[in-house]
């Protein structure tokens, strides 16, 4: 093979980058409709037992920065939701690696 | 698909959490024995990050429902099964904390159904599919899509299953499965034509990276820029 490949950098760049502007711009059209467990839930009665979380108080309840209006507020929340699942999830990966070195 | 505080009752719920910190640890440790290696590792953040933001963007499926991205068979073909439940299961509960989206007392209930139920069945049936398609890289893709679409009505079937056991209000069983079962097999076809095209694109740029890939991997040569040259797979 002679093509070359990209590397694992512009690779992540470039993923990271689909991933902004899914979650930053693309989340602002997406369907409002019930999900599939929600429509059946409300069809068939089950809703009534839901309970409100215990952190439907927080700041970004529902996709939203509270203070917020429109497309800004939804896309905000969704990038500081990108950027604490890359932060938690980037933790984890340095843990496991340490680990897997401890292992080796 | 998050489910939310009070639709299984406190003893299904006190359950799936204690299961799903036995399926997490045990992931832990399959990941660092067996998927995550230096050049792998990047490519696990990518996924959880990636997952979380796809699952922001519900499509429509017709009638006023919606679907989006569970992911699942997605992250277990790029990063393997155990590495993508922790993918997974990081996403759920940033979702479930900082954005109320499924319960907190449900996060043992939403890690079963989507970080391992999601994930080992699209894996097992990606396997299953792979085994049958030629033995080439192009057959991939198209196995991860085939793993999607099914994980997704097999999730909601596991949700009907643990509210047999302890749902909180009386609903017929059948007719449950039935409405969930359908409507997940329809936004199964959003879930495979999705992975398709990612698992597709990161095939084309860096099958090396790949999880599911390997194996499957022309004996590769990369050639460095200083002139070297390292075999890959």
């Amino acid at each position: 093979m002679s093509t070359r490949r990209p590397s694992t950098r512009l690779l992540v760049t470039v993923g990271l980058l689909v991933s902004l502007l899914v979650a930053g711009v693309v989340s602002s059209f997406a369907s409002a409709n019930p999900d599939g467990l929600e429509y059946v839930a409300s069809g068939l009665g089950l809703d009534s037992s839901a309970r409100d979380s215990a952190t439907a108080g927080s700041a970004l309840a529902d996709y939203s920065v509270r203070g917020l209006d429109g497309p800004v507020s939804g896309g905000l929340a969704g990038v500081l939701g990108l950027v604490a699942v890359g932060l938690v999830m980037g933790g984890l990966v340095l843990y496991v690696r340490r680990r897997a070195r401890q292992h080796d | 698909m998050h489910v939310p505080d009070g639709f299984l009752d406190a003893p299904t719920s006190v359950a799936t959490a204690v299961a799903a910190v036995g399926v997490v640890a045990y992931s832990l440790r399959r990941s660092v024995r067996r998927e995550l290696d230096e050049r792998t590792a990047p490519l696990a953040g990518l996924v959880a990050v990636f997952v979380f933001a796809a699952q922001m963007v519900n499509f429509p499926v017709g009638a006023g429902t919606s679907g989006h991205l569970l992911g699942g068979a997605l992250a277990a073909v790029l990063v393997g099964p155990a590495t993508a439940t922790l993918s997974i299961t990081v996403v759920l509960t940033v979702q479930a904390f900082l954005f109320a989206d499924g319960g907190v007392t449900a996060l043992g209930t939403n890690v079963l159904l989507m970080a391992v139920v999601g994930v080992w069945v699209g894996y097992g049936v990606f396997r299953a599919v792979l085994a049958l398609l030629p033995r080439r890289l192009g057959s991939v893709p198209w196995a991860a899509g085939a793993g999607a679409f099914l994980s997704v009505p097999a999730a909601a079937l596991a949700f009907v299953g643990l509210y047999a056991v302890g749902g909180a209000a009386p609903i017929p069983l059948g007719t449950l499965a039935a409405a969930m079962g359908g409507w997940h097999v329809l936004i199964g076809l959003g879930e495979g034509a999705i992975t398709v095209l990612a698992v597709g694109s990161v095939v084309a740029a860096r099958p090396d990276l790949v999880y599911g890939a390997r194996g499957r991997m022309p004996a590769l040569e990369l050639r460095t820029p200083e002139g070297s040259r390292e075999v890959v797979a």
